[in-house]
């Protein structure tokens, strides 16, 4: 009766098809936004930039979005990136959240566990197991990310 | 199958094996490229999440430098060409 498990390929292709229609959606979205009166034209240093932190987190949200509440890194992504965009009721609440997984955090000696905990969403909260198991997902999704970002800006590069 | 799950839920949940610690991290360094192809009990746990923080880190930067790219991409490109990239990275 239970479900058969997939193997990590076809999860990691549904993942990355919906990364990428996700993320090409958010660069719409983006480009967009553009042209309004007043502002600065869209080539300026300072637009730019701010495009640069949109894209930045289009991506983190497209990815966190594409692999779903399954995961407990995605879940931590997601409430990271709402909590940085609403208003400050929400921060004061990650804020306490926060202090608990430091104490928690404390009584996992191994220094370089704690600096994976720093490197995963979410991972200060997790026992060890679970850090591992989120790691090694985490690690593919990224590296899914990179080769459907470094393909859409060559084919963007190349026209 | 129903009761296996729930006992390896348990010992997951109170008593960590070692065992299950050395399968995670094996796991782990199947996925790192510079040490992927190494026998894993030549490679010491702490090596591996060494590795693997690294990796990360250079994941990181790349999706940095990605964006960078793309936010100076899009204000020279039009995206209306989405569904060409689309079919392009679905095949």
């Amino acid at each position: 009766m239970n479900p058969k498990p997939l193997s990590s390929t076809s999860i990691t292709s549904t993942i990355k098809s919906r990364f990428t229609q996700g993320f090409l959606r958010a660069l719409k979205r983006i480009n967009r936004q553009k042209p309004r009166t007043g502002t600065p034209p869209p080539s300026s240093s300072r637009e730019i930039c701010k495009r640069y932190l949109k894209v930045k987190v289009a991506a983190d949200a497209s990815m966190a979005c594409a692999v779903g509440s399954r995961r407990a890194w995605s879940r931590a992504m997601l409430r990271k990136i709402r909590s940085q965009s609403t208003c400050v009721k929400v921060r004061r609440r990650t804020r306490f959240r926060m202090k608990k997984k430091e104490s928690n955090e404390k009584e996992d000696g191994n220094p370089k566990a704690m600096e994976l905990r720093k490197l995963v969403p979410g991972g200060e909260a997790m026992e060890i197991c679970k850090l591992l198991d989120e790691t090694a997902h985490y690690i593919k999704c990224l590296s899914t990310q990179v080769k459907v970002m470094r393909r859409i800006a060559d084919f963007y590069s190349s026209n | 199958m129903s009761s296996r799950r729930s006992r390896s839920r348990q010992s997951g949940g109170s008593r960590i094996t070692d065992d299950q610690i050395n399968d995670l991290v094996s796991k782990l360094q199947q996925l790192l490229p510079e040490i992927r192809d190494r026998r894993s009990d030549k490679v010491s746990a702490a090596k591996v999440l060494q590795e693997t923080c690294n990796y990360i880190r250079s994941l990181h930067r790349e999706v940095d430098d990605l964006s960078e790219r793309l936010s100076e991409l899009l204000s020279t490109t039009d995206t209306a060409q989405a569904a060409i990239i689309r079919s392009l990275l679905m095949q």
